[in-house]
């Protein structure tokens, strides 16, 4: 942090302003102005990310890592070029440590698959909890079925809040893996992450962070976290879709065979031996998504512009206001009351389905998630097949809260 | 699109008050239908009287549509035969999905589905119990899925 000398107060956080940087927000649905509340789905893209994409793909384009010619060492440079930009937004040692991947599902995948798959055997025990989305569930089953290891799931509480004394209690020498949300997608609360890592390490086991829903609401700084696995994902922050991160640890990227093999994953090929390329590489089998990755780059250049604590400032007051708003509506339940959480916020109305709500409030213009969220275990921990769910990004407004409040009304009226 | 059309007093109606809601123990034929994209549940239960269905009941948790197309459904089916059945649940499947198509004069209470249409999200919470009934009827105990 900045030595603290300045006597002004920071410029308060302008939404109006930062709104005007998303194009699609002007919308309109239903013959109403779009109001975006599903930015924990997929957030929305700034001009400066289009714009970066729209000129690697007019000026920059060719295939990385091959050609001599002039394009070539252009989207080169531009997709190393971004892989440094993502070292240094979450605070990486190196650029080696930089794999991009689809989405935080391909890189939960590629864990499971080349850590795990190689080295866990009957006995052995991956940690989950049981706030984890689908993505941080399934592959691991996966690997249970290939090695015969077993899954753990710490238990949540009735906030949704992990359990943390069940939690230490199910760390054991035979814990060789624990895989954690950052943040909950479902209901927003916030894992400690940092001691729960620690405890993890203590029993010798390798921590991977789910960071899908976190990247976007604070600053990340691998190192400081001590996770040896993060993923995200780039359309959640801002960026395109079909580009995510997985952070690793040198060491231990260095000591697990490839995932995929094919092109550009390899140093030399003959039918005999094939020798494998040197990280970050090595995981990145096939022509990778270049504009993808300079859209990434373009978003974290954009977020840091803001400020991501003056963002995460800023998600927290609607936050605030949400929850309060909604918690005066006797009708409303929210969903996950955890002590720290980012901003989601996952309720339900009495006597509404969640899908009868999402589709009333669409005719209002009002966009939320509604559904499991791909966190079918939550669901059935509270009892509900749904929630509808409000989350909020840097260009949400309290006005946005008022026409959530507004929208709920209207859902009252149809069919309560 | 105007939500009056998705949800008429009919659906509004049978959403609150659903006809034919519960088990029938024993029944000739159940199944359970399935929308894991948006968890809805439910479950048919039939009883035979040869090709006729003499008695239907249903029960489960899902959405207003979902749950007043089941009762509708269960109303509209109670005492028809296989293939009356299979002829209503055609002209059900084309009111769901067909912008063209009129409401037939056989579908009674039925047509007021016919908003659904314009929600396409919405359409497989209406044909959820429709796809059940026809699993209870064609292949017996059995769980069916709108995925």
């Amino acid at each position: 942090m900045a030595a603290n000398v300045s006597l002004a107060a920071p410029p308060p956080f302008d939404a109006e302003r930062v709104r005007r940087d998303f194009p699609i927000l002007d919308t309109m649905v239903n013959g109403r102005p779009l109001v975006y509340l599903d930015s924990a789905a997929s957030s929305q893209r700034p001009l400066a990310v289009l714009r970066a994409v729209e000129d690697y793909e007019t000026h920059s384009h060719a295939n990385v890592h091959r050609g001599v010619h002039a394009l070539s060492q252009a989207a080169t440079a531009a997709y190393e070029g971004a892989r440094e930009r993502v070292r240094r937004f979450i605070n990486a040692r190196s650029a080696r440590e930089i794999i991009f991947v689809r989405g935080t599902t391909e890189a939960i995948n590629l864990i499971a698959q080349a850590w795990g798959r190689p080295r866990l055997r009957a006995g052995d025990e991956i940690l989950i909890s049981a706030l984890e989305h689908h993505a941080n569930i399934v592959p691991w089953q996966m690997v249970c079925e290939q090695t015969g290891c077993t899954l753990q799931v710490a238990p949540i509480n009735r906030r949704g809040e992990l359990q943390l004394e069940e939690f230490l209690g199910l760390l054991s020498p035979r814990t060789r893996l624990v895989a954690l949300a950052h943040v909950s997608n479902a209901l927003g609360t916030v894992l400690p992450v940092k001691p729960l890592i620690e405890a993890a390490h203590a029993h010798g086991a390798v921590v991977l962070i789910d960071g899908a829903q976190a990247v976007p609401h604070a600053r990340l700084d691998v190192r400081a976290l001590g996770a040896d696995f993060y993923a995200f994902s780039g359309h959640k922050l801002y960026g395109p879709t079909g580009i995510g991160v997985l952070y690793g640890r040198e060491e231990l990227l260095a000591a697990m065979p490839p995932w995929q093999g094919g092109g550009d994953m390899i140093l030399t090929v003959s039918f005999a031996k094939t020798t494998y390329n040197e990280l970050p590489w090595k995981f990145e089998a096939g022509t990778p998504n270049m504009s993808g990755a300079v859209g990434l780059a373009a978003a974290m250049d954009y977020l840091e512009g803001l400020g991501v604590e003056a963002i995460a400032a800023h998600e927290q007051r609607l936050l605030q206001l949400a929850t309060a708003e909604l918690a005066r509506l006797p009708d409303i339940e929210i969903i996950g009351t955890a002590a720290h959480k980012a901003s989601v916020l996952s309720f339900t109305m009495k006597g509404v389905h969640p899908h009868d709500l999402g589709t009333i409030l669409d005719a209002e213009g009002v966009a939320v998630r509604t559904g499991h969220h791909c966190a079918m275990p939550v669901m059935t921990f509270f009892g509900l097949p749904a929630t509808a769910r409000a989350s909020f990004g840097c260009y949400n407004t309290e006005g946005d809260v008022a026409s959530l409040v507004q929208a709920l009304g209207k859902a009252r009226e149809v069919l309560a | 699109m105007d939500l009056k059309d998705l949800y008429r007093d009919v659906i509004l109606d049978h959403n609150r008050h659903p006809r034919n809601f519960g088990r029938i123990e024993p029944a000739d034929s159940r199944a359970d239908g399935h929308n894991p994209l948006c968890g809805d549940r439910l479950s048919v239960f039939v009883l035979l009287d040869g090709e006729r269905v003499a008695d239907i009941r249903f029960e489960g948790r899902g959405c207003a549509i979902s749950t007043a197309s089941a009762s509708l459904m269960t109303e509209a089916v109670k005492g028809k035969d296989r293939t009356a059945i299979r002829e209503l649940f055609d002209k059900v499947h084309a009111l769901l999905t067909r912008s063209e198509s009129q409401a037939d004069g056989a579908l009674g209470k039925l047509a007021a589905l016919s908003g659904v249409r314009e929600f396409p999200a919405r359409v497989k919470c209406a044909s959820l119990c429709w796809h059940t009934l026809n699993a209870a009827l064609e292949r017996g105990a059995t769980t069916v899925s709108t995925e």
